[in-house]
């Protein structure tokens, strides 16, 4: 028995790892932009794919490094050439949007990769693919909020989450930050998707299952707050393999429980801002 | 201005009103006879009125209160595995099952609501998304019931009314059109009745300045989350009525891209005008009959049309030919 909850306790751990690494891009994204980055699923399945065709060339490594900075570069041109006109915009016109961006990037990755399956190989050296996957994400998630903590930049985007407009006006350019923060996102996106490659292989849809419980990380942790998505995220990807230890069927619905048992109890969240949702 | 001016142009906009509901009711009820002339089928256009009515009862939130839902495919699919449970498991009854598809929907949207009116915007947005994968993951596992993934077979649409008053609609023909446009016009002149009632023009006032109407002494939260419940009423009801159509209810009836084709058929059609949503869902559901019936890709054109749409042409088509004569 207790192998049994060890067992789902690890994969709960790199469940909520990847949900925490994909809920962060997004929460990003959304504190700085107000935009509901409906495409995330599909940045991550290009992360996956662009490693699976770099690593032949560049190696495990190199495509684990380089695919993520492709994934955000391919952010940067979408942002540019689309996001951003519609910051200023109705909220619904930026879900419309990347919904349909979803839609093109999912049919673009079938279109070239194809339709079925694809294997990621994986070095000898990470013969045990879920403690190396777990220490890549912890890497980076520390790694992200030192970005956020101490460098300049990371110090205005974090500015610009409560007041945008006075960052503008103190003289920093918003356009390129919040280009840049949206590059960020697709970044950790990218990345999540190199090393769920790793773990489950790739398809075109692969994204599609960890945009759903990436929206919830966010409400439960609370919207505004990224310690706050960091827990959601650990707290429903522990919740739902724990579901599947003792009842499987009911380990969809156990994350959209905990979802509104925190909307009726503590509707900010477990540490978000008062009226921060509002 | 002077007031001559004034009664002169708002007459003029009064006999526009009164062309354009001669006109939407004309095409309607004349369905059978020029669909087929243009190369459509009828079931096409029975389609178009459901996805319409969805579109409608989703924009009495979005276009007349401004508040965004983008989860309306949980409770049009709630309406359709309504119906379509109560018609294979509990009695043989049309009217039972769109009573009960529209209630199980209607409700469902009401207690949620209660959660979520005091969020805003995006979040508002993302809440109803995530609450309304929660039934299409139920849908989806609760095989023994809803059939899974393969969806709710096994029921079809009865006979309405006793012998010798029977009106039958088990066939796919024009008799199952014209109930389909009747319960279509009894929903939508409620809707209308409750637009221009002081209910309706207080969501306008909501939509326009919250923090107006706020200091005027409305009840925001009340009101939103009435907007909300009535117009999961009418999505739902239009959810029953798309199991009836296709003897048929499944997972796909409770997904988020639903939700997303009910948003961009609102948009296409018009967000601020009452017939819009009804136009975008006659154009949605053409194109994507046209292009289906082309290409395995459809989804990247339909992602393009979203795209197209919002950088495009955010007014939607109502708003345009509206904005063109204004100026």
């Amino acid at each position: 028995m207790t192998q049994v909850i060890l067992f789902n306790v690890t994969n709960g751990l790199i469940i909520g790892a990847f949900y925490v690494l994909m809920a962060l891009g997004l929460s990003l994204i959304l504190n700085l932009s107000n935009v509901i980055n409906f495409a995330h699923g599909n940045f991550l399945a290009l992360g996956g794919y662009l490693a699976f065709t770099l690593s032949p060339v560049l190696g495990y490594w190199g495509a684990l490094l380089i695919s993520p900075l492709l994934t955000a570069l391919i952010g940067v041109v979408v942002e540019r050439l689309m996001i951003r006109r519609i910051y200023n915009r109705d909220p619904v016109y930026s879900l419309l949007l990347t919904f349909g961006l979803a839609f093109v990037l999912q049919d673009a990755a079938r279109f070239i990769w194809g339709p079925n399956g694809l294997p990621m190989g994986l070095p000898a050296a990470l013969a045990q693919p879920i403690t190396s996957t777990l220490f890549f994400i912890t890497v980076t998630v520390i790694g992200l909020f030192a970005f956020l903590r101490y460098s300049r930049i990371g110090l205005r985007i974090r500015a610009g989450t409560f007041d945008l407009e006075t960052v503008a006006t103190l003289g920093v350019n918003v356009r390129h930050l919040r280009t840049l923060n949206f590059a960020v996102g697709c970044l950790l996106a990218g990345l999540s998707g190199v090393l769920a490659a790793g773990q489950i292989g790739l398809n075109p849809n692969m994204g599609d299952e960890l945009l759903m419980p990436s929206f919830i990380a966010i409400i439960v942790g609370g919207v505004g707050s990224l310690i706050g998505t960091l827990l959601g995220g650990l707290l429903i990807g522990m919740a739902a393999a724990l579901t599947t230890a003792f009842y499987p069927a009911a380990s969809e619905a156990v994350i959209y429980a905990i979802m509104m048992a925190v909307l009726l109890l503590r509707p900010r969240g477990l540490i978000g801002e008062e009226g921060m949702m509002s | 201005m002077t007031t001559a001016v004034v009664a002169a142009s708002e007459s003029r906009s009064v006999s526009r009103k009164a062309l354009l509901l001669v006109a939407v009711w004309a095409a309607l009820l004349t369905v059978p006879l020029w669909l087929p002339l243009l190369g459509g089928y009828t079931a096409l256009a029975g389609r178009v009125l459901v996805f319409g009515l969805a579109a409608m009862g989703l924009n009495m939130l979005l276009g007349f209160t401004g508040v965004l839902s983008f989860g309306h495919a949980a409770y049009f699919g709630l309406g359709a595995y309504g119906a379509g449970l109560t018609l294979r498991y509990l009695v043989h009854s049309t009217p039972a099952a769109i009573l009960a598809g529209t209630l199980l929907g209607g409700l469902a949207g009401s207690l949620f609501g209660l959660l979520i009116v005091r969020r805003r915007g995006v979040y508002f947005a993302m809440c109803t998304i995530a609450f309304g994968q929660l039934w299409y993951y139920l849908a989806y596992s609760w095989n023994s019931v809803t059939g899974g993934f393969d969806g709710l077979r096994d029921f079809h649409r009865e006979a309405i009314g006793f012998p010798p008053m029977v009106l039958d609609i088990t066939s796919g023909g024009n008799s199952f059109y014209y109930f389909l446009l009747a319960i279509f016009a009894a929903a939508v002149g409620l809707m209308g009745f409750l637009l221009r009632s002081p209910f309706g023009r207080t969501l306008l006032a909501i939509r326009e300045n919250e923090r107006r109407a706020r200091f005027l002494g409305i009840p925001i939260e009340r009101h939103i989350w009435l907007s909300f419940s009535i117009s999961c009423f009418f999505t739902a009801l239009a959810g029953t009525l798309y199991a009836l159509l296709n003897n048929f209810a499944d997972p796909l009836t409770l997904h988020y891209s639903l939700s997303g084709y009910f948003v961009v058929m609102t948009v296409i059609g018009g967000m601020r005008t009452f017939w819009g949503p009804l136009l975008g869902a006659a154009v949605f559901v053409m194109l994507q009959d046209y292009i289906s019936s082309m290409t395995v890709n459809w989804m990247s054109f339909v992602g393009v049309i979203f795209i197209l749409v919002v950088l495009f042409f955010p007014r939607g088509l109502l708003g345009m030919i509206r904005r063109r004569v204004a100026a």
